[in-house]
């Protein structure tokens, strides 16, 4: 009988990818389902200037920082680790940006240049703690998390710092194909990422180094640079989404830019099957992560729902998408099943 | 030939037992001569000013519940977790102890948005303004506080999650609460909650009183050193957090420590929000953010591994006591920033950090030269 039971189990095996990715997605397409038939005007579309505007471009639009922030936090998840600064140094980013484009006759290129260099830097620190001095990841970047809004208020003189250059502005509210420009920027960082970690060895590398480090270094993997490299990137990410959520509101603040974007990248990377452990790593269940989490944020707002409270829903719905992938709920719901079958 | 090699084996071990026991208080020993650099410098700085005893009680008085969260995580940390919901609960809790006291504990807005709450609020209005005695409010917000931490630990240890994960997932869920109580700070008024407990102290010298709350995180601390040092709970935290594999071989019960831990946390978290009250005379569900954090850098600073196993009850004390000293030498300033505070301690805990991996670097040099 149990025999039976398990061999029919076997041909609805999924492929790994896809069992992993099946969950968020079921997720998320049950949030969409509970929002067509009860939430009023979810998916109304609507066509102003040549721009879609809705909901659901919304969700892309907000959205688009913590997918920023999540494709470079698969990768550091990935290896093992954890950046918990990238909030404070998406404020950085943010402050660089504000604080150049208003110098009178500074190049564009220039200020985009010099925010994300900050960044790459921000996340050369983390690297280098991590990687080089090999310090546990979540008190290294914990350094940079405290500090980072410190260094972003210096830059700023504990000013909001407004701009209105159009062309800084556009990178926030501006609109390509139809789209908020943000959703182009995400998309175009998301192809870079697939390719380079798909389509080289780059990938392997990082999961092997999560997977087992001692493995890895004996099949020559240097996981001191693979670390490093993680690092680096989930800074330059940071610093994107920074000029980006500068841009969107036209102004540097320091307090409140990226202010808990970690924790939801984080959530999100988790959410789409990445294990905080390191190893496996899924770019588009980060992607799927991130929208999950936006679309429950606005599900609440659309609502009604305060945006205080907006967070109690939300810890509910991560920490039962986190129970049902996990192998011990699995076994108890195995258990249930069985004992129903012998009784 | 067999009997000297014996004693040199000895030798080593005895050696190394020294080494390992000084390599531990090496932290500790930085931490304590930072808090006195930093008292001195103050006091040579600011003259009298800074010297005087009311600067010294106010300090324990600015961060009693700063103290009292830190030492319940510094608990969490030792036995290798982490509890990021410390903020949060500190949150919740002091907005409950306020709505009790003060209100019917039922959000207006709420109220003001729906006419069928707001008939039925009417209705049953005799229950829901029914004022909690404030003794009764604190132990349900306690009893509450730990049963949180509890649910907290159970998710971790029966479903194998990240602490991590849970314990953020709990700080979302914790202060979206408090704003379900009330969406804005509460000033308490209650009389028994203002005039009777809050004037509870220990007069020191003319016109400088021990205030309540210190003496709250004194009895906090001492309890926490006995816990830590002298129980076999406590034993059991430190065992999991070098080696959970080992203690679970050992025979330590893995699993209940480590709910017992983050019920502990979540008492002392349920704690600091009562001492909150005592200090700030309020409850604020929007207080706090980033607490968790300051937490976090105490214990550090105070010599504690994030990784586990290694670290003092007392040091995170003296950590506490480091925060508030840079806060004051920047206030006593007057020129330099607030966010300079922030800088300042995370280059702290990246100095601590240095310091414990230059320890545990020596330490298994020891270990591995003794060994071969």
């Amino acid at each position: 009988m149990k025999l039976d039971y398990a061999q029919s189990r076997q041909p609805f095996a999924l492929p790994g990818w896809l069992a992993k990715l099946i969950w968020p997605v079921a997720a998320l397409a049950l949030l969409l389902a509970f929002n067509l038939f009860f939430t009023k005007q979810f998916f109304k579309l609507e066509i102003r200037d040549g721009h879609f505007y809705g909901c659901l471009i919304d969700i892309l639009n907000r959205g688009s920082q913590v997918m920023l922030l999540s494709l470079g936090m698969t990768l550091v998840l990935a290896t093992g680790g954890v950046d918990l600064s990238v909030g404070a140094v998406m404020a950085i980013a943010g402050a660089v940006a504000a604080e150049m484009i208003n110098v009178p006759a500074m190049p564009f290129p220039l200020v985009i240049a010099a925010a994300l260099a900050i960044s790459v830097l921000a996340g050369v620190w983390n690297g280098l703690l991590v990687g080089v001095f090999r310090i546990q990841p979540i008190v290294a970047t914990l350094v940079l998390m405290v500090a980072g809004r410190g260094v972003a208020q210096l830059i700023t003189g504990g000013q909001y710092t407004t701009f209105t250059d159009s062309r800084l502005v556009f990178l926030g509210n501006g609109h390509f194909l139809g789209l908020p420009f943000p959703v182009t920027i995400v998309a175009v960082m998301f192809a870079i990422t697939a390719i380079l970690t798909r389509k080289t060895a780059l990938g392997l590398f990082v999961e092997s180094v999560g997977d087992n480090e001692t493995a890895s270094h004996y099949a020559g993997i240097s996981s001191r640079t693979v670390k490093f490299m993680a690092y680096v990137f989930a800074g330059f990410c940071a610093g994107l989404a920074g000029i980006v959520a500068a841009a969107n509101i036209k102004c540097a603040d320091s307090n409140h830019i990226g202010l808990f974007l970690e924790l939801d990248a984080i959530l999100a990377v988790v959410v789409g099957g990445t294990a905080l452990a390191g190893g496996r790593f899924y770019l588009f269940g980060s992607i799927v992560g991130a929208l999950l989490i936006q679309t429950l944020t606005t599900t609440m707002y659309m609502r009604d729902v305060s945006p205080e409270v907006a967070p109690v829903p939300k810890a509910i719905v991560i920490i039962l998408v986190c129970l049902i992938q996990s192998p011990a709920f699995h076994q108890q719901v195995r258990k249930l099943f069985t004992r129903k079958a012998t009784a | 030939m067999t009997q000297s090699a014996g004693n040199t084996t000895l030798d080593y071990g005895r050696e190394r037992a020294r080494m390992r026991i000084a390599s531990k208080y090496i932290p500790l020993l930085a931490t304590a001569s930072v808090v006195v650099i930093l008292y001195v410098y103050g006091c040579a700085a600011y003259g009298p000013r800074f010297a005087s005893l009311r600067v010294l009680v106010d300090l324990f008085k600015d961060n009693a519940f700063l103290g009292v969260a830190a030492i319940g995580a510094t608990f969490v940390i030792l036995s290798g977790g982490i509890d990021l919901s410390v903020g949060a609960v500190v949150a919740f809790t002091s907005i409950l102890i306020a709505a009790f006291c003060e209100h019917h504990g039922v959000n207006c807005d709420y109220l003001r948005r729906s006419p069928d709450a707001a008939v039925a609020f009417y209705r049953y209005r005799h229950l829901a303004t029914h004022h909690l005695h404030p003794l009764l409010a604190i132990g349900v917000s306690l009893v509450l506080g730990s049963l949180f931490g509890a649910l907290q630990g159970c998710i971790i240890h029966f479903y194998r999650q990240p602490p991590f994960l849970v314990t953020l997932a709990g700080m979302f869920f914790a202060r979206g609460m408090g704003f379900v109580i009330h969406p804005q700070s509460l000033g308490i008024k209650q009389p028994f909650y203002i005039a009777f407990l809050n004037d509870i102290k220990i007069p020191l010298v003319a016109g400088v009183d021990i205030p309540f709350t210190v003496m709250c995180l004194a009895v906090v601390f001492l309890v926490a050193l006995f816990i830590a040092h002298y129980t076999r709970f406590g034993r059991a935290v430190y065992a999991i957090g070098d080696d959970e594999q080992s203690a679970t071989l050992m025979g330590l019960p893995a699993g209940r420590t480590k709910i017992m831990v983050y019920t502990l946390a979540g008492f002392t978290s349920a704690l600091a929000g009562v001492v909150y009250t005592f200090y700030m005379q309020s409850g604020d569900p929007a207080s706090c953010i980033g607490f968790e954090l300051d937490a976090i850098a105490a214990v550090v600073i105070g010599g504690t591994l994030l990784s586990g196993g290694v670290g003092f009850v007392g040091g995170t004390a003296m950590g506490v006591l480091i925060l508030g000293l840079i806060q004051n030498l920047i206030i006593f300033n007057g020129k330099l920033n607030s966010w300079w505070t922030r800088i300042a301690v995370g280059l702290l805990v990246l100095v601590f950090i240095a310091i414990q991996n230059v320890v545990t670097a020596a330490s298994r040099r020891t270990t591995r030269a003794a060994a071969g």
